[in-house]
């Protein structure tokens, strides 16, 4: 396959996950920000900012921190390339740049979510509703997935294409995690512990899952556990590394032996990995180096497959 | 439907005849016409229109925000060919086009047509679209065009004559295709009912076009694309992903030892024939435009070796050139021993004194046109203009005559199309696609292109022209 059509692949899915996993994120917050009595709603409010680091880019821009700038911001803003806005539409250029690679449903529904999406920008979001902005947002990319797996030939595009979805979102559900306990330690084992747990599982649809795993109250460590290293949950960070191994092994030809390296010792470290070990270093330093180890994995895949000299 | 009747046609209609009367090869559509009812035609406009923006059937247009997206207006009432008429039309399709590639390899080669005085040097030499670099270079079956469009259209009696000839990279072909789908998914019972001859093979003819083109069998084909802002762009995409080959920009080749490849994810792979869709000045920024982005450092050398295919060759557009359009008749006659099919629309070459003075004299009744340009641009259509209009072109004409040709102003034939009052003539033309390979085909049908103002005669998509389905009818009705 040709490196830039492989790199459009792969950016196309990266975009559209980073979509949804935005969606995802706001609408805890959103949620989150309607229960004033029971959290802290402005450290809530700006957890987005800090979890994609664009802050000073907000501040700038906006200046003071409301739930209203801060949705806007993150969904329908064209000048920050972080909004669902901007994801969606550069999702919209890969895609149309390698129409003639996926399947007419693929294209149809990577053009129609753009067309829709413009709409909805015309509408507004609050006019439009937030909840149901978000619902649509992981209702597209549900879609596009659907249409992908139906009708997408399991060749190379496939796999560039699974590629980007699982690197972004092992890369989004790591900072998701990170930003959740960092402001949760101070005040364990309270009402708004419970409430941003609960809301982060729920964020990545993992609180059934959390239900029938454990039979114990929500709490920090079994959520890390959870999303770290169990094979069932599909947006573990064990998930995405599993996905990525299966995936890099089946590309044609002999290329990205250093991503097969990187990405098999990180999926041992996963598979062979215990929640003590990760209590022990601390989980903020573990998920750094973990999104420093699958930005590498990242770069790597960048170098080896998509910009052959 | 109650709004039918059409508005008085003046000149040929290609259903209504002289006496207001349905042709025979429309009755059957007519017939069903009549039983539909004007709202369910609205809705399946609207669905079409829905559908072709979904699917993304758009093109850029040049000179607005780059990227901008339109829709070539499609109107829904099928334009039909009788087999009788197409057969015609084929034969004198491919008597053309192979004459056309005759005198192309001819002028590359021994010059025998001017040799032989039938076409003057300077008119081949002189010409910007002449290539003194593929002077003496063998291409393999001696094809120069393998992909070419000829632009037919009929005049007020009904009389076919050649437009133009398109042999560089002529587009349009996906519409065809495309058109031909909507038309199946919105009215079945159509199909059902009388026998279309089917388009939807073309991207495999081009294909096995594009492997015969090749020295050896099992050749790699990609289509070279200037990339996504390019007009053309989805129908670059649309025939590569149809003949299932890689669509490539100038970036993904390039040269190395004598031969072309493209960066694959599996290292570098390489390529035997390249069906571009750049013209030449951009496809080599080392033996053209060395500004062009577009193009792969080196190509011409490897292709003049022969060891890879471009389609089309370097070098066609001379001979689709307005100002060798007049000699083309002469052409069939001298390399084929044949009277041409087809007619060309009478031409006066302002270059000519007399002819000239002729021009001059009936400005306001003439279409005169700039004999390098194309798509409508650069043209003076003499009984559409005002007084001012048609004087600063005659200053323009006397500045630089060898730059113009002119032609009498054809009152191209006219088909219905559905207007919000019902359905009303607009003027059309007819562009076939013809393939040449190992030997000559053509799909039956082409692209009906339509001027979608009352009373006007341009079509080109660039200028806000439509399109229709294309129906060549396979039985004769009785």
């Amino acid at each position: 396959m040709l490196s830039r059509t492989a790199s459009d692949l792969y950016w196309l899915s990266r975009y559209f996950e980073r979509a949804e996993n935005a969606a995802r994120m706001l609408d805890v917050v959103w949620n989150l920000s309607l229960i004033r009595y029971a959290v802290d709603t402005q450290a809530e409010i700006a957890a987005p900012l800090a979890i994609t680091g664009t802050a000073e880019q907000y501040g700038a821009r906006y200046g003071k921190v409301t739930i209203h700038n801060v949705l806007h911001f993150f969904t329908l803003d064209a000048d920050n390339p972080a909004s669902i806005y901007s994801c969606l539409r550069l999702a919209r250029t890969s895609a149309h740049a390698v129409r003639g690679k996926i399947t007419a449903e693929m294209w149809e529904s990577v053009n129609s979510t753009w067309l829709e999406l413009r709409e909805i920008r015309q509408t507004g979001l609050q006019v439009y509703g937030e909840t149901l902005f978000f619902e649509w947002v992981k209702n597209r990319s549900h879609l596009f997935r659907g249409a992908t797996y139906g009708t997408l030939m399991r060749s190379d595009t496939f796999r560039f294409l699974r590629l980007g979805t699982f690197i972004e979102r092992a890369d989004n559900t790591a900072r998701i995690l990170d930003v959740k306990h960092r402001d949760g330690e101070a005040d364990s084992n309270t009402t708004v512990d419970y409430y941003r747990w609960h809301a982060l599982l729920r964020s990545v649809g993992a609180y059934e899952a959390y239900r029938e795993m454990y039979s114990e109250t929500i709490n920090g460590e079994r959520v890390a556990e959870l999303l770290i290293l169990r094979p069932e949950v599909p947006r573990s960070l064990l998930s995405c590394l599993q996905e990525l191994c299966g995936l890099l092994p089946d590309i044609e030809g002999q290329a990205g032996l250093e991503a097969k390296r990187l990405a098999a010792v990180q999926l041992a470290r996963l598979q062979y990995g215990d929640l003590a070990h990760i209590v022990d270093i601390g989980l903020h330093d573990y998920l750094t180096d973990f999104l420093r180890r699958i930005n590498e994995l990242a770069n790597t895949i960048q170098s080896e497959y998509l910009e052959l000299v | 439907m109650r709004s039918l009747r059409m508005p008085a046609v003046s000149g040929f209609d290609e259903m209504i005849g002289p006496a207001s009367e349905v042709r025979s090869h429309y009755a059957g559509y007519h017939d069903w016409l009549l039983r539909q009812d004007s709202r369910d035609l609205q809705r399946k406009r609207k669905e079409a229109e829905l559908q072709f923006h979904r699917v993304g059937i758009t093109f850029n247009v040049y000179g607005e925000d780059s990227g901008t997206e339109r829709l070539i207006p499609f109107d829904t009432l099928p334009r039909m060919i009788p087999a009788r008429e197409w057969a015609l039309l084929e034969r004198g399709a491919i008597q053309r086009v192979q004459a056309l590639n005759l005198f192309l390899h001819d002028i590359y080669h021994d010059q025998k047509i001017i040799r032989d005085g039938r076409i003057p040097a300077e008119q081949v030499f002189g010409n910007a679209q002449y290539q003194p670099c593929m002077q003496d270079v063998d291409l393999p079956n001696q094809v120069y065009s393998q992909i070419s469009g000829v632009d037919l259209i009929r005049d007020g009696e009904g009389t076919w004559y050649v437009l133009e000839d398109n042999l560089r990279t002529p587009s349009g072909v996906s519409y065809m295709i495309e058109n031909r789908r909507m038309m199946m998914r919105l009215f079945p019972e159509l199909f059902a009912q009388q026998t279309v001859a089917p388009v939807e093979h073309y991207p495999s003819l081009l294909l096995e076009t594009l492997q015969h083109s090749a020295v050896h069998s099992h050749p790699t084909v990609v289509l070279l694309t200037p990339g996504r802002f390019n007009s053309a762009y989805f129908e670059h995409a649309f025939l590569a992903q149809q003949m299932g080959i890689e669509l490539v920009e100038g970036a993904d080749l390039f040269v190395k030892e004598g031969f072309v490849y493209m960066r694959t994810t599996a290292g570098p792979q390489r390529v035997d024939v390249i069906y571009r869709r750049i013209d030449d000045a951009f496809l080599d920024p080392l033996a053209f435009r060395s500004d062009s982005m577009l193009g792969v450092p080196g190509l011409l050398s490897v292709y003049r070796e022969g060891k890879v295919v471009l389609a089309n060759a370097v070098g066609t557009g001379v001979a689709d050139d307005k100002s060798i359009y007049p000699y083309v008749p002469e052409m069939i006659r001298f390399y084929l021993d044949e009277e041409p099919i087809l007619a060309n629309v009478p031409t006066w070459q302002c270059r000519r004194d007399n002819e000239l003075k002729h021009v001059l004299a009936r400005l306001p009744e003439l279409v005169v046109k700039e004999v390098h340009g194309a798509g409508g641009y650069g043209m003076l259509v003499g009984p559409a203009a005002s007084e001012q209009e048609i004087e600063q072109f005659r200053q323009r004409l006397l500045a630089a005559p060898d730059n113009y040709i002119a032609q009498p102003t054809l009152s191209l034939s006219t088909c219905p199309i559905f207007v919000d009052e019902g359905i009303a003539p607009r003027h059309i033309d007819l562009r076939p696609f013809v393939l040449s390979g190992y030997d000559t085909r053509v799909v039956p049908g082409g692209l009906t292109r339509v001027a979608m103002k009352a009373g006007s005669l341009v079509v080109n998509s660039s200028q806000g022209g439509g399109t229709k389905d294309t129906w060549v009818l396979e039985d004769d009705p009785c």
